[in-house]
């Protein structure tokens, strides 16, 4: 692993991975593999995540944290251009520029890629590309790792994007006892892999290997059906469960801003105080804020139950006219989050039934 | 990759008062290159920066083939449109678009065309009455309806009345409330289609208002026989970026951004006035 780590600062690239802060798991600058959280196990369940030491001598023996990708591309908040006025009232507008240090993340999970592919596409692939995105997505090289330990809340093997890592990455490890097994996904992941002294893989390690993902997904309890709901939610608006579900929603937009998914986001002008400049700031949104919906003097959606709605409606039905695809990836990162518990996959089967009407 | 996001300045040229709070600026680009790449289709709309304080979007009420200006009628409303009103001949402005999809203009082509406004400065529709009257060939009967709550609220009372004086014209105006020397219908607009003299069967309908106006009329226009693929309206929603990229606008599976605003009735009927989306 320390060997990889500087292979890929020798190439350039700045590393950031896993690491265990205010007793979670988050992505932050990695220089040394001793950073790595070793022997720690998450716990986590609706409302709750919490932090186990195991002793073991894994280092990626965990899942999904509060975030992984989404801040490094789609930032929280950052500078879309600048307007500066002149004495003479005209005014001159001034892209700002964007980092564009070559970005390695490690331990990057199948789930976390497939949401990274839809903000790729959201973000990329429409009318309008964007431009800071675009810089920092070219710049990126991802280390996935297998996930071998999902949580209660994960449901990535019903959504069909986990827990192994299909696409998108550079290079894929998979975690064993004695060592990591290493697959290439791209030209770049095979330069930097051409650069490790490697052994081959014996075929116990292989079996191994495939044996941990595959119980990976048998470990989940919880699931999404597997057909499109899309058409089951929106017949399903006026279903009592909404008001339910709003009994209990705080509207604080937690899971849209832990989703990796989720792309809303405001614009807003700051200008300074000596009115010769205006940054103009792109920061996240969510569906949950009152603003997000106000036209005309009135609010489109009013109240929790139209917020969680749009939530809902929107991440599992209504993105498959947008993007071909469901927007959930199945992190279970908005049922730990939620402070009252909220769980996705109760919702739906609650608000769609058994029979799906 | 240039940044999409940037606008390019533009300078008010004229700025004509219509009502107390509604007004026109005519613009134009500061580089002259800019300005001659510029082109637009009548229902489409333009992000409009006001320095410091942010962009709106703003419906263009222009002809598209004057190359030398484009106009802007706007309701000094809040933060941005309060501060565009400010603004005097040689001010400087930040425009990006067009974005959206326009009217169905070729397909009204040789028909009858119905345009059905409720609310003020109904700006969107504008464009394709200016649009049909500069072709009134290219077309047949124009039939225009406009409702406002006030009598008071009605802007171009004189072109109304210009327009309703022409051939193959017939304009239909009604205020909820009327005042004195009202010389239209006191009520609803909708109250008005058994006046309307058209050929419902094939004619197209462009509608831009508050949605239940336009719920209301699509249900007399649906009594008189129009099939709904004759039907268009553009709807509003809230929007930051105009280019697919915010969310705010989004209906269902549609941004109303890059989708519309100007959409067939077909594709908002799903959704249509249900609360919340
Ligand atoms: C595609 C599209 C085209 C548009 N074309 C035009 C146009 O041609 N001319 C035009 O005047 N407006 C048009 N609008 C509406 C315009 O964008 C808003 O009125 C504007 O964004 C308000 O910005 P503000 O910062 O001045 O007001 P804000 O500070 O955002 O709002 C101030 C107050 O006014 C209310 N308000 C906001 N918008 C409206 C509205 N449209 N009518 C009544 N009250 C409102 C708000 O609810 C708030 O109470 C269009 C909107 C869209 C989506
Ligand atoms: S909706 Fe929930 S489970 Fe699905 S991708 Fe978003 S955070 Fe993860
Ligand atoms: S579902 Fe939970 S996390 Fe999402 S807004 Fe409601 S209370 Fe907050
Ligand atoms: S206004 Fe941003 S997505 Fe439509």
């Amino acid at each position: 692993m320390q060997t990889l780590l500087d292979a890929l600062r020798e190439a350039g690239y700045r590393c950031v991975g896993p690491q265990l802060r205010d007793n979670a798991i988050v992505y932050d600058e990695l220089g040394d593999t001793s950073q790595l959280p070793q022997g720690v196990r998450d716990r986590q369940a609706p409302g709750s995540y919490r932090i186990e030491i195991d002793a073991g001598p894994r280092h990626f023996s965990w899942a999904t944290g509060p975030q992984a990708l989404k801040p490094f591309l789609f930032a929280p908040q950052e500078i879309l251009w600048r307007a500066e006025r002149e004495p003479d009232n005209t005014i001159r507008f001034v892209d700002t520029p964007v980092s564009s240090t070559p970005l390695a993340v490690i331990g990057v999970r199948a789930c976390d890629l497939a949401a990274l592919r839809l903000q790729d596409r959201h973000f990329l692939e429409g009318p309008f590309a964007d431009p800071h995105y675009g810089a920092r997505r070219e710049n990126l090289f991802l280390v996935a790792v297998h996930c071998s330990h999902p949580a209660d809340t994960c449901f990535c093997a019903s959504t069909g994007d986990g827990p192994r890592a299909e696409q998108g990455f550079d290079l894929a490890l998979n975690e064993l006892d004695d060592g990591y097994l290493l697959q290439e996904g791209s030209e770049r992941g095979a330069a930097i892999a051409a650069k490790l002294a490697l052994s081959p893989a014996s075929d116990a390690q292989r079996d191994a290997a495939e044996r941990e993902i595959e119980q990976a997904a048998q470990q989940q309890t919880r699931a999404l059906p597997s057909r499109t709901l899309r058409d089951a939610l929106f017949a399903n608006l006026s279903h009592p469960r909404w008001d339910d579900v709003a009994e209990r929603c705080l509207s604080c937009g937690n899971c849209t801003s832990v989703c990796p998914t989720c792309f809303c986001h405001s614009e807003l002008d700051d200008a300074s105080l000596d009115g010769s400049q205006s940054e103009h700031v792109r920061e996240w949104d969510s569906c949950f804020t009152a603003g997000h919906s106000h036209i005309h003097g009135i609010t489109l959606r009013d109240d929790t139950p139209k917020r969680y709605r749009q939530w809902l409606t929107h991440k599992l039905g209504s993105w498959h006219d947008q993007y071909g695809r469901s927007g959930c990836v199945g992190c279970g990162r908005c049922i730990s989050w939620c402070p009252v518990g909220i769980d996705i996959t109760e919702e739906v089967a609650a608000i769609c039934g058994e029979n799906g009407s | 990759m240039t940044n999409p996001h940037r606008p390019l300045e533009a300078e008010v040229v004229e700025r004509i008062q219509e009502s107390p709070t509604i007004f026109t600026l005519r613009l134009r680009f500061t580089d002259p290159e800019q300005h001659a790449a510029y082109s637009f289709a009548p229902g489409q709309f333009n992000m409009l920066y006001l320095y410091g304080v942010g962009e709106v979007p703003i419906s263009i009420v222009s002809d598209p083939e004057d190359v030398h200006l484009f106009d802007h009628t706007i309701r000094a409303v809040g933060r941005v449109t309060k501060g565009l009103a400010q603004l005097e001949a040689g001010d400087r402005l930040g425009i990006r678009g067009p974005y959206g999809r326009g009217w169905p203009l070729e397909l009204a082509e040789d028909r009858d065309v119905m345009i059905v406004t409720g609310g003020l400065g109904c700006a969107p529709v504008v464009s394709v009455i200016n649009y049909v009257m500069r072709r009134r060939e290219q077309f047949r009967r124009l039939v225009i309806m406009q409702g406002v709550k006030h009598s008071d609220d009605l802007i171009w009372r004189s072109q109304y009345t210009h327009w309703s004086g022409l051939p193959e014209t017939q304009v239909l105006v009604a205020a909820d409330e009327g005042a004195a020397l009202w010389p239209w219908h006191v009520g609803h607009v909708t109250d008005l289609f058994d006046r309307v003299e058209m050929d419902f069967s094939t004619a197209v309908a462009m509608m831009c208002g508050p949605e239940g106006m336009m719920r209301a009329a699509i249900e007399q226009l649906h009594a008189r026989g129009m099939g709904e693929d004759n039907l268009f309206l553009s709807m509003e929603r809230s929007m930051k970026c105009a280019m697919g990229l915010c969310g705010h606008c989004q209906r269902g599976g549609q941004f109303v951004c890059k989708d519309g605003p100007v959409f067939s009735y077909t594709q908002v009927k799903p959704l249509f006035g249900v609360r919340g989306f």
